[in-house]
């Protein structure tokens, strides 16, 4: 029975553990030293203080979001957080469509802006263009002159006037004559929300071509946009300076002041022509010629839903008449514009292509761009909770003071019930605890795993799994002692049954904590990671340190012999002498059981 | 204690006591039965109280050194002067933490909350957390806990199916398992604690754990009827009945094992730092790993009892039981099992266990004294089963 093959077996799994456990900290010390490591776990928000926004996107009547769109607008989230100076930022998918940005600090309001901010494309009209750098001298009072001349004001605006064309009084009056038309064709643009701008010019360039007799800005291409505060604005702008786009006001029926994505120009845009969402698709590839064959221009091909081809017809008409830069279409997204190209035809079929002298990756950029602000993905703050770290580290706290209690208690209950065979159990947990503090931390560094209260929590759950397999295994030792065998036999027999038990125990918690950690939201995944991770250390733990610790003890006297106190006498547990039943079986005593069942047939 | 409670566990392991589990079985399903249409009716009457997280809202919390006895009145000013005063909620949580809860405020007025909350209790800023939640967070979180619960479920089933190569023991797994769902939300609906996206959490381990413990459990009913199976000796619900027996001091030293740490979660939490991912998490586990404990014992087994009841080898097998166990009886000169007996253990089973006397059983050749010298052994009747 006490054959040397076990103890080998044990020494070896024995060996194997420390080896596991040198390596964990070699590769934790080295992390430390030669990288960016740290001797404690990465901590979640919750706990060491910050903001986590969970950014739902905003969907229309249940239309799917695609995983190939979630992580485009991942991407352009974190070019934004990153560009608002914010370090150590998360932005993570969650789920199919949810968008999660961790931020270790809490942040200004500006950053949360330009997180939730929408990002929807737009198509607007070109009404003025200038370099992105402001001249110092524009002083603000010519643009109230400019406009009381009754001519378009970019013409006497100084930092405008290198580039805008004025406009003509004759352009002026065919402008608004085709405007007439448009605004009848086309429902969409509606200068409503404008009070201000329909207030304000009472000197508009167009009061007498326009027919309407409102002083109100007629279309999208119409210069009355340009009302003195836009004039004002446009003038401050410094394209140069990275904030200066913070406080931009980007509203889809009002004129938009902003620059372009490199800074280096500026731009007045009309209220929106045709919005992003009417993009079915965009394509990034070489133009080809009538004759079909492919050219050296790289073009970018948009393809328009029905509603989004009328409305892009119609402004193509209007626009390919009007002078440069009016003739100019912006395409903006994030209140930046991306490209403005001229329109050189109407562009009746909705299927308009954009060319300026792109590289291939460029365009393909700029056509995800596209297909992507074509997606209905405008976010809503599903949840924003800032931590105090104040707090976070009074959670961690009790939340340690609480798991201590807990493990004290653990030891005191199985030092009572297994007498010194609990102190087996008590230096697995504590290899436990180890191994866990070692694969967590190491997590941390390398794959930024962040340990938040819910992790905390399964973290002290866990100590009662992990106790549990130890109980089903001390159980099954003590039943075979109860059958007589000696205790090296009964260890070796328990265990071969106690194992399948702990197996299978295990591999339903296994199984929980892989569909919780790919199923559930990102609070629940803390939890089941470390659920996950404590079972499979449990496993670890059983088959390399408590059964190869048990195996070496039966060696020792103080076991062997069953002493009062190892937990394991077999006196104590009743066991029947010679109750050997032949053919390597033990007999139980058999049960009187037949009383508690009736004999009913 | 510690001695008795260990002859308790050997009593129960060679079946000298014996807690008649399956054989009492419809009093188990009565009372469950009970408790599960007390919790439907608690849910449908009370319903369950949403947390913050499913309501949409606003929240803040202020950690103060220490808290001022006027903390209520502070608070509603400092809020007042931002927002309307009515619909905010002021609960002082833990020692010195203060909770405000308010409607659901924008990004801005939150900032500004946030600063007069901090000014009004003088501490600096970063001790005051914000958060906003809006409705649907916690709809989409259950939603996705819920998938997620329908998909384990099945790959749970299957799991077992295989391994234990019957699907009558997972679906008695399942059966425990819904038994305690319903009857710990009953318990959250009746008590009305709060319910906020880590309780739904706790949900989900407490399916696992109660799985996990029904499995431990099952695994010693195979081992037993299997062999029951071979040799014939015993009942299949005999066999059952006796692996209940055998682990239940295991499934004592569990539950209580792993309800020592949640216990102190749930008091060091609840004490110092209130309603918070801890708290709720630990309640709900308290509750369910408690109630989970005991369907593995009172529930799962006599279920698949039950449902195994009519196969044709379990009732080969019982006749060919009954048949040995007569035979037995017979040798050792003794009392053979009737149906009648099942009324004597029925008399203790308030006090939860059955005592038999050492030898009095049939099998035991060595007989208790008292039994020898005791009054003349009842007449022989043949079992019900041979009537």
């Amino acid at each position: 029975m006490a054959s040397t093959a076990p103890r080998t077996a044990a020494r070896r799994a024995l060996i194997a553990l420390t080896v596991l456990v040198v390596a964990l900290g070699g590769v934790l010390t080295g992390s430390v030293v030669w990288g960016d490591g740290q001797t404690t776990p990465k901590l979640g928000l919750d706990l060491e203080g910050g903001t986590q926004i969970i950014l739902e996107p905003r969907v229309t009547n249940g239309q799917a979001v695609s995983a190939e769109s979630l992580a485009q607008a991942r991407d352009i989230i974190v070019q934004r957080v990153d560009s608002n100076g914010v370090s150590g930022a998360e932005v993570t998918t969650q789920g199919e469509s949810n968008i999660v940005v961790s931020i270790p600090e809490i942040p200004t309001q500006a950053v949360r802006n330009a997180i939730s901010q929408s990002s929807q494309m737009q198509f607007r009209a070109v009404l003025a263009i200038g370099s992105g750098i402001p001249v110092p001298t524009g002083s603000p009072s010519a643009a109230p002159s400019a406009s009381a001349s009754g001519s378009a004001s970019p013409s006497a605006s100084p930092s405008a006037g290198s580039t805008a064309s004025p406009a003509p009084s004759a352009s002026s009056t065919q402008n608004s004559a085709v405007n007439e038309a448009l605004t009848a064709a086309s429902p969409s643009p509606s200068p409503s929300g404008s009070a201000s701008a329909s207030a304000s010019p009472s000197a508009s360039p167009s009061p007498s071509a326009s027919g309407s007799g409102s002083a109100a800005p007629s279309g999208p291409t119409d210069l009355a946009w340009i009302t003195p505060e836009v004039q004002q604005a446009y003038d401050a702008l410094n394209c140069a300076d990275p904030k200066a786009l913070e406080t931009v006001r980007d509203v889809a029926a009002e004129p938009l002041v902003t620059c372009s994505e490199d800074g280096s120009t500026k731009y007045i845009l009309g209220p929106v022509a045709v919005s992003g969402d009417k993009i079915t698709d965009a394509t990034a590839g070489y133009q080809s010629n009538p004759q079909g064959a492919v050219t050296s221009t790289v073009e970018i091909a948009l393809t328009f839903n029905s509603e989004g081809a009328r409305q892009y017809a119609d402004i193509s008409r209007t626009m390919v008449g009007l002078p440069s830069p009016q003739n100019q279409l912006a395409t903006v997204l994030d209140s930046r514009v991306i490209v403005a190209p001229q329109f050189n035809e109407a562009i009746p079929n909705g299927r308009a292509s954009i060319t300026g002298g792109f590289t291939l990756a460029g365009a393909k950029e700029i056509a995800d761009q596209l297909k992507f602000g074509a997606l209905p993905l405008s976010f809503e703050e599903q949840s924003s909770v800032d931590i105090s770290p104040t707090l976070g580290g009074e959670q961690l706290r009790y939340g340690f003071v609480a798991g201590l209690i807990g493990l004290l208690l653990v030891v005191v209950y199985s030092l009572f019930q297994y007498r010194m065979l609990g102190f087996v159990t008590i230096s697995s947990i504590v290899v436990a605890g180890l191994l866990t503090y070692l694969a967590i931390t190491v997590l941390g560094w390398a794959q930024n795993f962040r340990l938040d209260m819910a992790g905390v929590t399964g973290l002290i759950v866990a100590i009662g799994f992990t106790a549990d397999s130890f109980i089903v295994y001390f159980e099954r030792v003590r039943d075979e002692l109860r059958e007589g065998r000696s205790l090296a036999s009964a260890v070796e027999t328990g265990w071969n049954r106690a194992k399948r038990t702990v197996l299978i125990a295990d591999g339903v918690n296994f199984l929980a904590a892989i569909v919780l950690y790919l199923l559930a939201s990102s609070s629940v995944r803390g939890f089941a990671f470390t659920l996950g991770l404590t079972t499979l250390i449990d496993l670890l733990v059983v088959f390399w340190f408590t059964h190869p610790l048990l195996t070496l003890l039966t060696r020792v006297p103080f076991f062997r012999d069953g002493h009062r106190f190892s937990g394991l006498d077999p006196r104590k547990l009743g066991a029947k002498k010679r109750s050997y039943a032949g053919r390597g079986r033990f007999t139980p005593v058999e049960p009187s059981a037949p009383a508690t069942e009736g004999s009913r047939a | 204690m510690s001695t008795s409670f260990s002859d308790f566990g050997n009593d129960l392991y060679t079946g000298k006591r014996s807690i008649p589990v399956v054989a009492k079985r419809r009093s188990f399903y009565l009372g469950s039965l009970v408790l599960i249409v007390v919790a439907v009716l608690g849910l449908t009457v009370q319903g369950l109280n949403l947390g913050l997280e499913f309501r949409g809202g606003s929240e803040f919390r202020i950690a103060t050194g220490s808290t001022p006895s006027d903390y209520e009145q502070t608070a509603r000013q400092a809020v007042g002067a931002a927002e309307d005063a009515s619909g905010v909620n002021v609960t002082l949580v833990g020692t010195n933490t203060v909770r405000v809860q308010t409607e659901k405020l924008t990004d801005t007025d939150s900032q500004q909350v946030r600063g007069e909350l901090a000014q009004a209790f003088g501490v600096p800023e970063e001790n005051v957390s914000a958060t906003f939640i809006g409705p649907s967070w916690g709809a989409s979180v259950s939603g996705q806990a819920l998938r997620a619960l329908l998909i384990f479920l099945v790959a749970v089933v299957i799991m077992l199916s295989i391994y234990f190569r019957n699907w009558k023991m997972a679906a008695a797994s399942l059966v425990a398992l819904v038994h305690d769902l319903v009857i710990t939300v009953g318990i959250y609906s009746l008590s009305g604690f709060e319910i906020s996206p880590a309780t739904m959490i706790g949900f989900l381990t407490v399916l696992g754990y109660s799985l996990y413990d029904t499995v431990v459990v099952f695994d010693k009913v195979r081992e037993n009827t299997n062999e029951a199976f071979a040799n014939g000796r015993m009942t299949f619900a005999q066999a059952a009945n006796l692996a209940v027996n055998q682990t239940m001091v295991r499934s004592i030293n569990t539950t209580v094992i792993g309800l020592l740490p949640i216990a102190a979660v749930l008091a060091v939490g609840s004490v110092f730092l209130g309603p918070g991912v801890l708290v709720d998490l630990s309640l709900v586990l308290f509750v369910g790993i408690l109630v989970g404990a005991y369907s593995s014992i009172f529930i799962a087994t006599p279920v698949l009892v039950s449902l195994r009841r009519n196969e044709e080898k379990v009732v080969d097998l019982e006749k060919r039981a009954l048949r040995h166990q007569t035979k037995k009886a017979k040798d050792a000169g003794e009392a053979v099992p009737t149906s009648g007996d099942a009324a004597a253990p029925a008399a203790s089973v308030a006090a939860g266990q059955v005592d038999r006397v050492e030898g009095a059983t049939l099998t035991g050749r060595t007989v208790h004294e008292y039994a020898r010298s005791g009054p003349r052994n009842q007449p022989r009747r043949t079992p019900k089963s041979k009537r």
